[in-house]
């Protein structure tokens, strides 16, 4: 185990800032592509009718 | 024009060409691709945090290597992918094609843009620059700028069967580039380290550090397989929209 408890993961060695930035920014850009590509799909069945899924 | 054919063990694969017919294929393979994204992440992740060691020179900044190369690997991959369809709607003036390589860019661009920000986030700690104009980031930059230009290139006019040819184009004269980013770290003095990995040789890092790294990139590959042919999908049904096919859809679950 690499981590002493819960803060000591947080603070990822004192380099907290430059991995969850990376981590962070990561996740918020594939939650939106993920978003995005579902808003996508609802408005091209809208637009033609039926098929929801 | 005769339809084109290929038939290899009985199937025709050219009837997987037309976008009817690969509309509900490629819904079928979405799920599997999906759920290999989500468990090898997981256990990316997991490997890459909690089993993977603390590196002796870098602490634990290291860890931003299992999204930066995954990610830097998929920028340059899907571009490859993006030309090769661009290539082959040229020749074959196959729509799905251009379909395929227009569903790769957004997802392309996103990945170069998580390794350059990545970089950047690993940059300032071991280098001590958030950005160096260095051969591998600044080919890389441009590489995110093809995939920009790729973008609004399409989305320029309405008529997106016009646009394909000239995206075509601009795709298969972009992909000098990847060579360049490539081997731009052998080519030329960069401060930006050349590979840890390669085909050639063992990897140059803990096993367990390659372990994680491998898992994170096996989740970008599919990740990045389940987005395109889930985007594709929605191309398929907004350009065949007045096709026969598309309205008999409708009712279907």
């Amino acid at each position: 185990m690499n981590w002493d408890g819960l803060a000591g993961f947080l603070e990822m060695g004192g380099y907290a800032l430059y991995v969850w930035g990376s981590f962070g920014v990561t996740t918020v850009l594939i939650t939106m592509e993920i978003l995005f590509l579902h808003n996508r799909r609802r408005a091209a069945i809208a637009h033609r009718g039926g098929d929801r899924r | 024009m005769s339809q084109p054919t290929l038939v290899v063990g009985n199937v025709n694969w050219f009837r997987f060409a037309s976008p009817q017919a690969f509309y509900p294929l490629a819904g079928a393979m979405i799920p599997w691709f999906a759920w290999l994204a989500a468990i090898s992440c997981a256990a990316g992740l997991y490997v890459g945090f909690f089993v993977a060691p603390t590196d002796h020179q870098q602490g634990e900044s290291y860890r931003i290597i299992f999204i930066h190369v995954p990610a830097a690997w998929m920028s340059m991959f899907i571009y490859l992918v993006m030309a090769f369809w661009s290539g082959i709607g040229l020749v074959f003036n196959t729509r799905l094609s251009y379909m395929m390589a227009s569903a790769l860019a957004p997802t392309g661009a996103i990945f170069t843009f998580i390794a350059l920000w990545t970089g950047s986030l690993w940059g300032k700690p071991t280098w001590g620059a958030w950005w160096v104009w260095d051969a591998r980031l600044t080919s890389e930059l441009i590489l995110l700028f093809l995939y920009f230009g790729y973008l609004a290139l399409g989305a320029a006019t309405d008529e997106p069967r016009r646009s394909d040819r000239s995206c075509a184009v601009l795709a298969l004269v972009g992909v000098v580039n990847i060579p360049i980013i490539y081997y731009s770290v052998k080519w030329w003095n960069t401060l930006h380290q050349g590979a840890s990995v390669s085909l050639t040789s063992a990897p140059t890092m803990a096993a367990t550090m390659f372990a994680g790294m491998a898992l994170m990139a096996v989740a970008a590959w599919t990740y990045a397989i389940a987005v395109s042919l889930h985007r594709v999908r929605s191309i398929i049904l907004e350009r065949e929209r007045g096709a026969d096919w598309v309205a008999q859809l409708e009712g279907r679950p």
